[in-house]
């Protein structure tokens, strides 16, 4: 059994994001850079089954970007992938969904993955496309949102989360595509041996430009700060300071302060 | 321009929502027709043109069908776009029909930028923090709108119905909803809550906010990484996926502001945050931001009203 999960690199969503020289995405000085949160849970989905399998399913993961995409392909290796793919693109930020999916696609549509994981959405771009249109270009079935995830004797039973915490059940057979929801899991950390182990794994970097053979069909105008609405008031100083006035602003504005 | 806008339905109830999608028409000055599966024989009460699935057949979720109908109707009728709210539903068929349709998606709309001609649109980014305009650059294209962006359009008049139906090979079999879980506390019916986001760092610290909410006489409420991660049970969750709330005081400790949570408090009277991040999202709907460390402020409020 063959596995795939894609992983992407974003932005801290901590950071202070400031548009780049050309104003269609951020600058990159002073971002510090992780796995989005919703891979984690992909990732740790797949290892999961890997070892419920006993271990016997080889295990991929992929991620697409420029040299510092290595770290997360790294982590997803210590927390338990066999073999990492890195598609090296210095301009995956440019890249629409479409695009991304069809490198994606292009990679492993002669591999026979039977299940492929991906994250629901990315946190700095939230699109939620590029895992439901890799499914579309492989032709296999493709859920999203998943929250529950049980394969046996090669059929998938899962439930989506849907709005207002009710979740539908589905059943479905591999080869299948799952983009994870967070709470699907607990994700692990890396231990320092895993992490040790990791080093020694298979990394093959693959440049873009042999697996991406379309133009994008949308592409980013512009990059901005949104005009803050105004109206609330912020309040900083030393915490006793604030206390007086926020207790202040309580009984003036609402009828709730006794 | 001609638009298909897909309606949703959950346990055979047309969503409120779907009428924001008839807002969006309306600002994109386009000719809207609405694609549902429901029952043909008893469309909603609405002035507008129709083509239903029969839900008898096509069930209510069946994405490999749902898209066939959908691609089937986008053709019929020669649309332009075809529009989605972005929602379970909407973010699950949407990529499908776009990659069927070989045309641009979009995702969470909040604005039309520009008219017919060049139409480009507003979207959120990292976090609701930022945001992009992205322009199109197929003839179609694919539309997913964020829930509220949109005003509710419901056109007035008889609603005009053509029945449609389509066969594909099954690859999903829909089992059945599963309720959400039982509630041990009816947030929306609370004058007060205080929530706890990611920022109170971890779960030792969930009696720090419960404190307050005490002091207070409010209910504890939660973002969802604090429910995903364990520290708070699910019933407290506020946003979409959780309860929608709209008390009289909501304070956020330690929330950033995600769009899902925003959804399901924004509505409150009188919004208190306390964040140490300035540009927190949370500020966009604050009536009040105290910048300030929540493991000192919090504490030092309580006992101010204690």
């Amino acid at each position: 059994m063959k596995l795939l999960v894609c992983v992407k690199q974003v932005a801290d969503l901590e950071s202070r994001f400031k548009p780049n020289a050309a104003g269609i995405w951020y600058d990159e000085a002073d971002v510090a850079f992780r796995m989005n949160e919703y891979d984690e849970y992909a990732v740790e989905e797949a290892v999961r089954l890997k070892e419920k399998l006993g271990g016997e399913p080889d295990l991929t993961v992929l991620s697409i970007g420029p040299e510092r995409v290595g770290e997360v392909i790294k982590k997803a290796l210590a927390m338990g992938c066999d073999r990492g793919v890195h598609v090296l693109d210095p301009d995956s930020s440019s890249k629409d969904p479409s695009q991304i999916a069809s490198i994606i696609a292009a990679f492993a549509k002669d591999k026979g993955f039977d299940l492929v994981f991906t994250g629901m959405q990315s946190q700095d771009r939230g699109s939620a496309q590029v895992g439901l249109m890799v499914a579309e270009r492989l032709g296999i079935a493709g859920l999203s949102t998943v929250v529950a995830f049980e394969m046996s004797d090669g059929v998938v039973r899962a439930k989506r989360e849907l709005e207002g915490g009710i979740k539908a059940k589905v059943r479905f057979a591999t080869p299948a595509l799952v983009t994870c929801q967070m709470g699907l899991n607990v994700p692990r950390y890396p231990t320092l041996p895993n992490i040790m182990k990791a080093k020694k794994k298979e990394l093959l970097v693959v440049p873009v430009a042999g697996l991406l053979s379309e133009a994008a069909k949308a592409t980013t105008a512009k990059f901005y700060a949104p005009a803050r609405k105004g109206g609330g008031i912020v309040l900083e100083g030393d915490v006793a300071d604030l206390v007086e006035r926020t207790v202040a602003i309580l009984k003036e504005k609402t009828g709730v302060l006794r | 321009m001609k638009i298909l806008l897909v309606g949703e339905s959950r346990e055979g109830k047309l969503l409120e929502t779907t009428w924001e999608l008839f807002g969006y028409a309306a600002k994109a000055g386009a000719d809207p027709v609405l694609f549902l599966v429901g029952d043909p024989a008893k469309p909603p009460e609405c002035g507008a043109k129709m083509l239903i699935a029969d839900v008898m057949k096509a069930g209510e979720y069946d994405p490999d069908l749902h898209k066939r109908l959908i691609l089937d109707a986008a053709a019929a009728e020669g649309v332009g776009q075809v529009v989605f709210c972005h929602s379970s539903y909407g973010w699950d068929l949407a990529p499908r029909v776009a990659v069927g349709l070989d045309a641009a998606q979009v995702s969470e709309v909040i604005g039309i930028v520009g008219d017919d001609a060049v139409m480009a649109f507003e979207v959120g980014a990292c976090n609701a923090k930022m945001r992009r305009t992205i322009k199109p650059a197929t003839a179609r294209v694919v539309v997913t709108i964020q829930g509220g962006a949109f005003p509710v359009a419901k056109p007035e008049g008889k609603p005009s119905v053509t029945a449609l139906a389509a066969d594909v090979a099954k690859r999903v079999e829909f089992l059945g909803y599963e309720p959400a879980e039982k509630k041990d506390v009816d947030l929306a019916k609370a004058e007060i809550i205080v929530s706890a986001g990611r920022g109170i760092g971890k779960k030792d610290n969930v009696p720090v906010i419960e404190a307050l909410a005490k002091a207070l006489g409010g209910e504890l409420g939660a973002s969802r990484p604090v429910v995903d991660a364990g520290w708070v049970e699910q019933s407290h969750q506020v946003g979409t996926t959780g309860q929608t709330v709209s008390p009289k005081l909501y304070v956020a400790c330690g929330i950033s502001g995600a769009i899902q949570h925003l959804a399901g408090m924004k509505k409150s009277e009188f919004i208190l945050a306390i964040n140490k991040d300035k540009d927190a999202p949370i500020g966009e709907v604050a009536d009040v931001l105290v910048v300030a460390d929540v493991l000192q402020f919090v504490p030092a409020l309580t006992a101010k009203l204690g």
